[in-house]
């Protein structure tokens, strides 16, 4: 019975677009980290999705597809460099190093995450009331 | 008892098929967020055609030796979807256009589960007369 596997499906997703949350809250709450060399500074991170065909569930292999976290991409441009002599992470020409992390493009991805969480929320209530009014059949 | 075989006519199937669009439609929703995912669904006509015996789009066999295809409602009959605005990173799935079709695909399965509970009602005042 497919409607059984919209839970693992939906499932997958709502723990995919938990971990994006987490990784645009680590985000947010080092977007004023700093660091003495352009090394140690902190990259903005980012998830990336990949559809999981499962055939490991029992269904069949083409119509239901998860979502699994395939890694955590760090964002390669350049941390921003500070003139701040007096910080005592500055380093021998008077820089800190701070992170590369973009706030207003970390709320729209919270605010992404955050819609398509509960899509999949209403999805999974959906399919438990029609499955529930399956087995109420013929009462 | 062949009355009772042919009881809930076509709904029997509809919520079989309306069971398996929905993972369908559920599958595009998760992966509303997922680069290179092209949103798919069942075509209702292929499914119906190939239900009521015309011709459909399912593996024909031409000699008795043939193996016959997996018996499935949706076989053959899952479909790429056109979207309306394809987007950068290779994703199809428009997530209103798929929250609008789950819905509509579960009113459709709780009018076939009315069908049903009528016709079992119907059955039983046929049978205990009251």
């Amino acid at each position: 019975m497919s409607l059984f596997n919209i839970f693992n499906v939906a499932g997958s997703a709502l723990n995919a677009q938990s971990i994006r949350l987490n990784v645009v809250s680590s985000n947010l709450a080092n977007a004023d980290s700093v660091a003495t060399d352009p090394g140690s500074a902190y990259r903005a991170r980012h998830p990336v999705f990949q559809a999981a065909m499962q055939t490991a569930w029992g269904a069949e292999p083409d119509a239901s597809a998860g979502v699994r976290v395939l890694g955590v991409w760090q964002s390669p441009e350049a941390p921003a460099k500070r003139h701040a002599p007096g910080h005592p992470l500055a380093d021998g020409e008077g820089y800190v190093w701070g992170s590369n992390v973009n706030v207003v493009e970390e709320m729209a991805n919270m605010i992404s995450a955050s819609r398509s969480f509960q899509t999949n929320v209403e999805v999974m209530n959906t399919s438990r009331d029609l499955l529930l009014k399956t087995i109420a059949m013929g009462r | 008892m062949g009355f009772f075989n042919g009881a809930f006519g076509i709904h029997e199937n509809s919520l079989l098929l309306r069971g398996q669009r929905a993972g369908v439609l559920a599958a595009n929703i998760a992966n509303a967020d997922t680069p290179n995912y092209k949103a798919r669904d069942l075509d209702f006509a292929a499914v119906l055609a190939g239900e009521t015996g015309s011709a459909g789009l399912g593996l024909a066999r031409t000699r008795t030796a043939h193996i016959a295809p997996a018996a499935d409602v949706v076989d053959g009959a899952l479909r790429y979807r056109n979207p309306f605005q394809p987007s950068l990173d290779g994703n199809t799935v428009e997530a209103q256009v798929e929250q609008a079709a789950f819905a509509d695909n579960a009113v459709r399965f709780q009018a076939s589960l009315m069908f049903i509970n009528r016709r079992i009602s119907t059955l039983q005042l046929a049978i205990t007369g009251q």
